[in-house]
């Protein structure tokens, strides 16, 4: 809620260039589709789940990221597979981009449709189908994170991977989601056993075999973890069928303040070498740690922090939690503590779970750009302290929160919406920051995904070949380049 | 203190399916549509479990009226945390027209025959909404009320009960033995895990008919008709300074 309506402030009294600029270009130009083929989706899918509004358009060609929207030239809402797959091959045979939209909660401009088209808003489709004591269940992209969990409440079951936006699981697996459990439960594309795809010409497949819902297949290709992550460009995710956990019996919370990144960084190797399950274990540097205080009103030590989240049994906690207390304290940690009781825990990860809005608020007005990438945990103390060196240089803010298990920090830099040179300069520490990521071997986006900025990187990634490799892929499941064009490749 | 709690638990739609109103305009498509433990009555059974683990309350009981089924939410209680469960079976037109007036006069009789100290209930189930069972069976019991609870603190004899009123909050004591209806914000009901199901299995629920309490639950009302509410026509733009 408090993004939208940030976000409508700052265009109400923007004087940008760069977001406004291309929108009205946008608006001006022709539509791609003429009124005869609107009526023909009108025809095929009923009147009202077709939308040439201009205000609807505009909504759908935006997300969370700090790029400026696109808007598509129709969207449409398909209430099941056969609609989307005639919805692909109208497309197709008018030549139109296809762009899928699931919650618009995307952090790379994945739903922008920078060359027109059709966006499809699948949220119609929602249906949940469960089998509880096989452990998995059916979704379609429709259902959001927040909506399967609640409807598994009396089932003694969850899906964990939580990438804090109450996003659209098929989203999710399009985007190959994480989240601060992923040290834990994995990301998407360990938890994603089927997918049901509409392609660009309308076949339908799904990827582990016909209701397929196994954990473990070595059955052909693993088509499942190439539609994972593929971002609409291959696409788009119809059904998709993942794995469930039970509900864990009792859970622990902890905090520890640390007097340097180092520190915290070392906690948390030893913490995996003891073997201890830790769910979460999420990393909040000083300017974080700060930022938090103020907008919560809590008083942490202004220092580099750990917040950490423990699953099992009861006794099992209890364990992990003082084993993880002693390793902090050996780090040179202080000031821990750890709370049990629903209410106390939710006091303690407060800081945690507010922190992209206490860093909007360190700025008032400004417009949150986030970084991504991944190293292996024992280069994160070097990455971080490099990216905070970045910023303390530039002329910018950038709290940095870091899911250390999986050694993922992002930063979260505060730019002024109306200013082109800020944004460049926003541009320019993610470049360095992926940049050093890839020279060390790491990945230029841990959990975010490509979308439209940051396919140059993708490039320096994976170099020619690779690239050439993909692009094949690409070519053979769309070679007219219609499933969301601008992304990824 | 050894203080025994009856929590009442009404098997209902669930709150995130959309309702349908049946082609007949009598009621509402049940079939195949997921049911779930009322809200409010999961804060109500959070809280006299919560009270449990403060060692305020020895047993909780959970109370429900309704058919078969309803013996799959009165599990959900008992994996919650609640010792044993109380189904009053009712089925066909006799539960459809079961109203708060006769479901307050079971839960008294069931409160004083299990000597219960306390009834905690939801402050309206979300099918009905009619926000009546909680204080009919105060009165009915001639017992206090205390309703729209957002806060219950236990003090010797009685009980601090902050209730959400229009005007903001209101803190009131009542004597035991009491009934309090529960509000949204009094706590946030624990999620039931695996294990609990497993064990939930094993804990007692007696089958129970409304002829065992002696109350009559013949019909005082009668469905004239359900209809969807109007649908929402499209607003339109007000141009130029004529407002």
């Amino acid at each position: 809620m408090n993004t939208l309506i940030k976000r409508s402030l700052v265009r109400f009294t923007s004087k940008s260039h760069i977001f406004t600029n291309q929108c009205r270009s946008r608006a001006t130009k022709a539509s791609l589709l003429s009124n005869q083929l609107v009526d023909e989706l009108s025809g095929v899918l009923g009147d009202e789940n077709v939308s040439k509004a201009e205000v609807i358009r505009e909504q759908h060609g935006k997300d969370e990221s700090y790029h400026s929207g696109q808007p598509a030239d129709v969207v449409v809402f398909p209430t099941s597979t056969e609609d989307v797959s005639l919805v692909a091959q109208f497309c197709n045979r008018n030549n139109l981009p296809i762009i899928p939209f699931g919650t618009g909660t995307g952090l790379e401009a994945g739903v922008s449709a920078i060359h027109g088209g059709v966006c499809v808003d699948l949220s119609k489709m929602c249906e949940i189908e469960v089998n509880v004591e096989d452990f998995d269940c059916t979704v379609q992209p429709g259902v959001t994170r927040i909506a399967l969990n609640t409807f598994l409440r009396d089932t003694g079951l969850w899906f964990p991977v939580d990438p804090g936006a109450d996003a659209s699981l098929c989203g999710m697996c399009a985007t190959s989601a994480s989240g601060t459990n992923a040290v834990r439960y994995g990301t998407m594309r360990e938890n994603t056993l089927n997918l049901k795809v509409v392609l660009a010409d309308g076949r339908i497949i799904e990827t582990a075999g016909k209701g397929t819902r196994t954990k473990k297949s070595s059955a052909g290709y693993n088509l499942t973890n190439l539609f994972v992550g593929s971002e609409g460009t291959l696409g788009l995710i119809t059904k998709a069928t993942l794995k469930l956990y039970g509900i864990p019996e009792a859970m622990v919370s902890a905090v520890c303040h640390f007097p340097s990144v180092q520190s915290a960084v070392d906690t948390t190797v030893q913490v995996l070498q003891c073997n201890i399950p830790v769910a979460r274990i999420e990393f909040l540097d000083d300017v974080m740690m700060d930022a938090v205080n103020r907008y919560s009103s809590m008083d942490y030590p202004v220092a580099p922090s750990l917040f950490l989240e423990f699953h099992g049994s009861e006794s099992h906690v209890q364990d992990q939690a003082k084993a993880v207390g002693e390793l902090c304290e050996a780090n040179g940690g202080s000031s821990f503590q750890w709370a049990k009781d629903a209410d106390e825990r939710n006091r303690l990860w407060k800081a945690r779970h507010n922190a992209f809005y206490a860093s909007l608020a360190l700025r008032p007005g400004c417009k949150g750009f986030a970084t991504d990438c991944c190293i292996a945990i024992t280069q994160l103390t070097e990455h971080v302290i490099a990216m905070k060196q970045d910023i303390s240089k530039s002329n910018l803010l950038g709290p940095i929160v870091g899911h250390v298990g999986d050694g993922n920090f992002h930063s979260l830099l505060l730019v002024d919406p109306s200013s082109e040179s800020e944004l460049q300069e926003a541009k320019h520490l993610a470049d360095r920051m992926a940049r050093r990521a890839i020279a060390a071997g790491g990945t230029c986006t841990g959990e975010h995904g490509i979308g439209k900025g940051k396919r140059h990187l993708l490039k320096e990634q994976f170099g020619d070949v690779t690239m050439d490799v993909m692009g094949q892929i690409k070519q053979s499941l769309d070679p007219k380049n219609l499933m969301n064009p601008g992304k990824v490749l | 203190m050894s203080m025994r709690v009856l929590v009442g638990v009404k098997r209902v739609i669930d709150y995130a399916v959309k309702v349908r109103v049946k082609p007949d305009k009598m009621g509402v498509v049940t079939d195949g549509v997921k049911h779930s433990m009322n809200p409010f009555d999961e804060i109500a059974v959070e809280e006299a479990i919560r009270l449990k683990e403060k060692k305020i309350v020895k047993e909780v009981v959970a109370v429900s009226c309704g058919p078969t089924q309803s013996q799959e939410t009165i599990r959900t209680a008992l994996a919650m945390g609640c010792d044993r469960g109380i189904h009053v079976e009712i089925t066909g037109k006799e539960y459809e027209n079961l109203q708060p007036f006769h479901v307050s006069k079971i839960l008294a009789k069931i409160a004083k025959e299990e000597d219960v100290d306390m009834v905690i209930l939801g402050k309206q189930a979300i099918d009905g909404d009619n926000n009546q069972t909680g204080q009919m069976t105060a009165a009915v019991l001639d017992w206090p009320q205390a309703t729209f609870a957002s806060e219950v603190k236990k003090n010797n004899g009685d009980l601090t009960v902050t209730r959400e009123v229009d005007g903001g909050l209101e803190t009131i004591n009542v004597k035991l033995p009491a009934v309090i209806t529960t509000d949204l914000r009094l706590n946030e009901p624990r999620y039931a895990t695996l294990p609990n199901i497993m064990k939930a299995k094993k804990k007692p629920i007696a089958k129970k008919t409304v002829a065992d309490y002696d109350v009559d639950i013949s019909p005082r009302q009668e469905v004239l008709s359900v209809e969807d509410p109007p649908v929402r026509e499209a607003g339109s733009k007000i141009i130029g300074n004529t407002v």
